[in-house]
């Protein structure tokens, strides 16, 4: 248990005891395994030691194109416009591009090498590439699912059945958080500008089938930055403070006479809740952050924009929240690749080099886990049916990338054929990620399970999958 | 940390049991410890060696009965080589010393095998009759754990109990006073007679049904469009206060549509089968989908009616239970008949009209066709008009790049339709061409005919309107083609080498033989509810009594399959099964025998030596206390506001919700606009059922999206619905309304709290509730009265209006008086 974990315990003994009303074990043990967000998981201690403390997962919604970013392929380029030879597409999986004639597509934008690693990306991501030394790079990664919504759902909670656990809901269940007054699974989003972005569904932070108190809670860049935060207009904070000071007065009155754990826990919620009422807005606040930081991320206060969630994860980070999931949509490029891939990657690139960058300053990059992800890969095949140029779903192949948290640095793994169809060297699934992002954060996946319809359900389901241990250093 | 093991300890120390029950005691190891590898799926066998059944395990000498020490179980269980020892390590499995114990004990004893419990038929145990026959069987059990009942609730908690669990909503002070007062001997029996006459006590048990199929206004997958369902959501309301009885509720909604005597009604609640999840997503594949919507309907089945995880069956023999592939894609196949779009908009639906609205819309749909006629009769006078025309008609230059946009224009596309028919001379024109012609004059010339056609206009306007008003519902319809369902290997759809499956019930179930046909969707439904079905009944009443008492009997009510539990007390289950298969499936008689038992009525407080030796309840020495399903916590706060409009049935409404709570959400973008006027206060089972994004304030409350069948809702305890309940504008305005109430009332300050007690609450505070909440009201009046500006400003929160001429400082103080009391644990809670 970290010391702020214990100062919360104690803190939370002094109340029990203070309300003395002998509400005794029962009550205290549901206090510790349902009630607060700073409490520690199921798994005390961890599997073994632990490389992550935290993970800030950046999803890129709607399917970046790893041919324009991260995969290079000069055979595509000299295909380009010619058939795609069938032997790869044959029996295949399709999405917009069923019934159309197949031609390559070559990349749309060139590539450079990065780094003393001389990691090859995209002319698109200067910024990432400037920090690829502190990366590690995987552009053999696919996934089962090939439209947004199963695809979304595969990468987060390892099923394309609705009412599986999220990933973040999981690390908590499984880690608690060291947050006192947040909780400890976070979401924000942000859209790109301009066009029409695929849409995510609240259940991609669902807990599922585990216990509610472990979903993740949204936090919005407009009108109150968690739902139903701030007190009725007319309601000082001084008079909220009374109203549940009165609430849980009463609450413990009655917890005397009726002998219900619940109320204990009830009492312990809303003093939580109240200091969320102070701790989020002061978290929102970045006003204080020194102006070269807010620089570096390249934002402005509360612009709502992916570089300015990039700093609140940094704070969030800070103040102890165990799993923080950024969403920046708009990525679903049928059409118009050329055009709006470079508005994306703009939108994204310097904020990802100064997370990472900040992050080092803090001392905080060797234990924090960064992931880099959409929800699938792009096909090297041309689409041309949506107006200008832009590339399908595909499931085959997708490029991720980590750092952080004792992963090698410089590091890149996996390869895709020559023209780009299908990972084929040191392919990797999206259990294999999940594998490897629960190993690094102490957790072994296959001993990780919760009962659900009479199965030790886990994370990463009942196929085999591998840590990746060839990424951590 | 260290008082959870000490009590899990606790029960690992139970004595061994004189006479072993296989599938009380030894099921469950077996099941848990060892099926995954030994069990029914072939595919993921180990050694040849099954152990579910017992002639496979003694053919394979997995034991010698009578003889556990000479037997290779157990000795496998204590081997000391890792490589002989069961479980393997890799299976993160280990049993203790108990476990060990009762599996050799059940080996000395012979090794008997018995029929999972849930699979033989239920037989009714020797019992009295009525509410003495749960009492009767919970008392056996009682005595057998050395347990006393605890003490019948007072009347006051009687009468909140049973408002909330029958109706969910709280009684008024004045029902619980004039229940208390009534010292006639049936007193209570009448109170449960008036509750299940009301027309409440459909809409609350609706909210259960609904989760279970999975009811929601919209399709689930990425877009979450609406589509049309409410008036199924009014059909099972309509049916439990109708008390239909349980077998022709499940006939209606499985197989509405092929029912002799169905109708209208039955095709409504056929409903059901349209339900699933269903998506608009561009790209995606019809096959995909097929086999995402069979499955999900097999889920739904599999926990609506016969509480096993089908689910698990998709990709592999079930791991527990004996649930085959097979029998999954068979029990797929029977709604392969089900009209149901792979991909895009689902259809409107049914029209449910009133007789009204039915005579209406014919009469709007005659005077159309009136119009129309009297157009038609008035185009021979265009003739002449028309000749010339042609005469010196030229055709308009179109410039190529403009063709796209003029093809959404109807004009141009009309133009461009009847520029080739002009170049045939007129004679050599069919009739739809001449018609073409014509109503491309009519285009350019708007003032022929201009009477009769604005006439027809008109006509068709009203009528649209007018239909566009009648509720419209998805039902069940016949496909113009059966969907070919094959076993699809680890459930890979892409994978078409399976065996082609027909609709079968799964094999392990009593059935009846269906000599020379394929069963088809009335079979089911009836199988379902067949005295051969020994699940069905065990199944609805295991989740009646969880709505009753808290938990279930069988404590998992989606799964009674061998990871389930064996219910401590299964003669009450099956004698409740029996009683009400042999009752007709009467479901309001099962309802009226659970509540008017002593059991029912215990106080829900524990004694230490009750919690001491039965933490959970499991015995029923008492009740328990339960907080309120999400939708009840919003009907009780605007019910003891007073704001609460208590009107039954009709579309999904749209409470305040928090501004762009919808930003995620596309194809459409969406805006949520509350609803205005009496809309605004509905109960919670009304409110607008968004699968992706559900309203927030159910949601905090553990309402389940619905994207899945949810037989049991999580009950969870965090700090979002304390933000809920201070915080949403829904429950400031019912502060507002309930303090407005209290300070109109006649008397002093404490007289005024002791009325918006009793109303919250129904009773009366003691001195110290009295002077805490006395508290509040001073120092707010006092704050208040320092800075009116506040008061206003928290006086418009919510639409109903603040009473005319009255101090808002004093408004503003009795709503934050109010507010504590709509926030109390012991308001959202059934004691």
């Amino acid at each position: 248990m970290s010391p702020e974990a214990r100062t919360a315990l104690l803190r939370r003994r002094a109340f029990l005891k203070g309300a003395g009303r002998g509400l005794g074990a029962a009550a205290l043990a549901s206090l510790l395994t349902r009630g607060l967000a700073a409490a520690p998981g199921t798994l005390s201690p961890t599997h073994h030691p632990a490389r992550a403390k935290r993970v800030i997962w950046l999803t890129m919604a709607g399917g970046p194109s790893q041919l324009e970013l991260f995969d290079h392929k000069p055979k595509l380029a000299e295909m380009h416009d010619q058939g795609m030879p069938e032997s790869f597409t044959k029996g295949q999986q399709l999405a917009q591009l069923q019934g159309q004639k197949l031609l390559c597509q070559g990349p749309q934008f060139k590539f450079t090498r990065y780094g003393r690693a001389g990691m090859e990306m995209s002319e698109l991501l200067p910024h990432i590439g400037s920090v690829c030394d502190d990366i590690c790079l995987v552009r053999s990664m696919t996934t089962d699912a090939i439209n947004h919504d199963p695809a979304h759902m595969f990468m987060n909670t390892g099923s394309q059945i609705a009412g599986r656990p999220s990933m973040g809901s999981w690390v908590t269940y499984g880690l608690g958080t060291e947050a006192e007054d947040l909780p400890g699974f976070v979401v924000l989003t942000s859209t790109g500008k301009g066009r029409s972005p695929q849409p995510i569904a609240a259940r991609q932070w669902s807990s599922g089938f585990l216990p509610s108190r472990h979903q993740g809670v949204q936090l919005r860049s407009s009108g109150d930055p968690v739902l139903y935060l701030g007190s009725p207009a007319g309601v000082s904070r001084e008079a909220q403070g009374a109203d549940v000071a009165a609430v849980n007065a009463l609450n413990r009155r009655r917890a005397g006479e009726v002998d219900d754990p619940e109320i204990a826990t009830r009492i312990a919620q809303y003093e939580m809740a109240f200091r969320m009422q102070a701790s989020v807005p002061d978290l929102m606040d970045v006003r204080g952050e020194d102006p070269r930081t807010l620089e570096l991320y390249g934002c402005q206060p509360g612009d709502g924009s992916f570089a300015s969630n990039c700093v609140l994860a940094r704070r969030l980070a800070q103040r102890g929240v165990r799993f923080i999931q950024l969403y920046h949509r708009d990525w679903d490029h049928h059409s118009l690749l050329k055009e709006e891939l470079p508005l994306r990657a703009k939108e994204v690139d310097r904020a990802c080099m100064a997370l990472i960058t900040d992050l080092k300053r803090l001392g905080m990059f060797e234990d924090t886990l960064i992931v880099w992800t959409g929800e699938f890969g792009r096909t090297p095949m041309k689409q041309g049916n949506k107006g200008p140029v832009g590339r399908d779903h595909h499931n085959k192949a997708m490029s991720v990338w980590m750092a952080g948290a004792g992963l090698r640095r410089g590091f890149q793994t996996g390869a895709t054929d020559e023209l780009g169809y299908a990972a084929v060297d040191n392919v990797c699934t999206v259990h294999d990620l999940h594998a490897t992002m629960l190993h690094l954060l102490g957790v072994d996946h296959e001993r990780f399970t919760f009962k659900f319809q009479g199965l030790d359900a886990k994370l990463t389901g009942v196929e085999p999958s591998r840590v990746l241990k060839e990424l951590i250093a | 940390m260290t008082l959870l093991p000490l009590i899990l300890a606790a029960s690992a120390a139970a004595p061994l049991p004189e006479k072993v029950d296989f599938n009380r005691d030894v099921r469950p190891i077996l099941s848990e410890n060892c099926f995954y590898c030994h069990g029914p799926d072939a595919s993921h066998r180990k050694a040849k060696l099954r152990l579910d059944l017992r002639d496979s395990a003694l053919a394979k000498e997995a034991f010698i009965p009578g003889k556990p020490e000479e037997s290779e179980l157990s000795k496998r269980l204590d081997a000391e080589d890792p490589e002989e020892r069961m479980p393997p390590a890799d299976s993160h499995k280990k049993l203790d010393e108990r476990q060990k114990a009762v599996l050799r004990k059940w080996i000395a004893q012979g090794a008997e095998y018995r029929q999972h419990w849930a699979y033989e038929a239920p037989v009714r145990p020797a019992a009295p009759a009525d509410s003495a026959g749960v009492d009767h069987l919970v008392e056996v059990r009682l005595k057998e754990l050395g347990l006393a009942p605890g003490p019948e609730a007072d009347r006051r908690t009687l009468a909140r109990r049973l408002h909330l669990d029958l109706l969910g909503l709280p009684p008024t002070p004045e029902a619980v006073d004039e229940f208390v007062n009534d010292r006639s001997p049936d007193a209570y029996a009448r109170l449960v007679e008036r509750l299940l006459a009301s027309p409440h006590y459909g809409e609350r048990m609706a909210v259960t049904w609904l989760d279970v199929v999975r009811f929601a206004d919209t399709i689930g997958y990425h877009s979450d469009t609406p589509r049309n369902v409410w008036p199924y959501r009014d059909w099972v309301i309509r049916s439990f206060n109708q008390n239909k009885p349980f077998d022709r509720f499940t006939l209606e909604q499985v197989a509405g549509d092929l029912l002799p005597d169905g109708g209208r009604e039955a095709l409504i609640g056929s409903g059901f089968n349209r339900l699933l999840l269903t998506t608009e997503e561009g790209g995606a594949q019809a096959k995909d989908y097929q086999q995402r919507m069979l499955t999900d309907r097999v889920r739904a089945v599999g926990a609506a009616w016969l509480g096993q995880t089908t689910g698990c069956a998709q990709c592999h023999d079930h791991k527990f239970d004996p649930i085959t592939m097979r029998d999954f894609y068979s029990l797929g196949a029977f709604f392969a008949d089900v009209h149901e779009p792979d991909i895009g908009r689902r259809e409107e639906g049914m029209l449910v009209s009133t007789p009204e609205q039915e005579a209406r819309l014919a009469e709007l749909a005659a005077a159309t066709a009136a119009a129309r006629k009297k157009l038609d009769a008035a185009y021979p006078s265009l003739a002449a008009a028309l000749t010339a025309w042609e005469a010196e008609f030229t055709a308009p230059e179109t410039p190529a790049k403009k063709a796209k946009a003029k093809r959404k224009d109807p004009d141009a596309a009309l133009a461009a339709k009847a520029q080739p028919i002009l170049k045939k001379p007129a004679d050599k024109r069919n009739a739809g061409e001449k018609a073409v012609v014509r109503d491309y004059y009519l285009s350019l010339h708007p003032e022929a005919l201009k009477q009769e056609r604005a006439d027809l206009a008109a006509a068709q306007k009203a009528h649209d309107a007018f239909r566009a008003e009648i509720p419209k519902t998805l039902v069940t319809a016949k496909a113009a083609q059966a969907r070919t369902v094959r076993i699809l290997p680890r459930g890979n759809w892409m994978d078409e080498s399976g065996e082609i499956v027909k609709a079968a019930l799964p094999h392990y179930l009593p059935q009846p033989k269906f000599e020379g046909r394929t069963p088809n969707r009335l079979d089911l439904a009836q199988w379902l509810v067949s005295r051969e079905n020994p699940l069905t009944a065990r199944v609805t009443m295991n989740r009646l009594w969880m709505q009753l008492f808290g938990t279930a009997l069988s404590k998992n009510p989606g799964d009674l399959g061998a990871q389930g539990e064996p219910p401590p007390n299964q003669p009450l289950l099956d004698w409740l099964a029996v009683e009400f298969m042999d009752g007709k499936w009467d479901l309001k008689r099962m309802v009226r025998i659970i509540v008017n038992s002593r059991a029912y009525r215990r106080v829900s407080t524990a004694t230490p030596a009750q919690r001491e030796a039965d933490p959970y309840n499991r015995a029923l020495a008492r009740q328990t206390p339960v907080r309120l399903d999400a939708e009840f916590v919003r009907d009780n706060a605007l019910a003891v506001s007073g704001l609460l409009v208590t009107k039954v049935g009709g579309p999904s409404v749209k409470p305040y919700q928090p501004d762009r709570y919808w930003e995620n959400l596309n194809f459409p973008v969406r805006d949520y606009v509350h609803d205005q006027g009496e809309a605004q206060h509905r109960r919670g089972l009304y409110v607008w059922w968004q699968r992706t994004f559900l309203h927030p304030s159910l949601l905090a409350f553990d309402a389940p999206s619905r994207e899945e069948s949810c037989t049991e809702r999580t009950r969870s305890n965090i700090p979002q619905q304390a933000l809920v309940l201070l915080n949403d504008p829904t429950y400031v305005e019912a502060a507002r309304a309930f303090g407005a109430a209290a300070s109109a009332q006649s008397g002093g300050d404490d007289a005024r709290l002791g009325w918006a007690w009793k109303r919250a609450l129904q009773r009366e505070p003691d001195a110290e509730e009295l002077a805490t909440l006395r508290k509040v009201l001073v120092e707010r009046r006092a704050a208040y009265r320092a800075d009116p500006e506040a008061a206003k400003k928290l006086l418009q929160t919510g639409l109903s209006p603040a009473p005319k001429g009255a101090d808002p400082a004093e408004l503003a103080a009795w709503t934050h008086a109010a507010r504590v009391l709509l926030n109390l644990h012991e308001t959202v809670t059934r004691d």
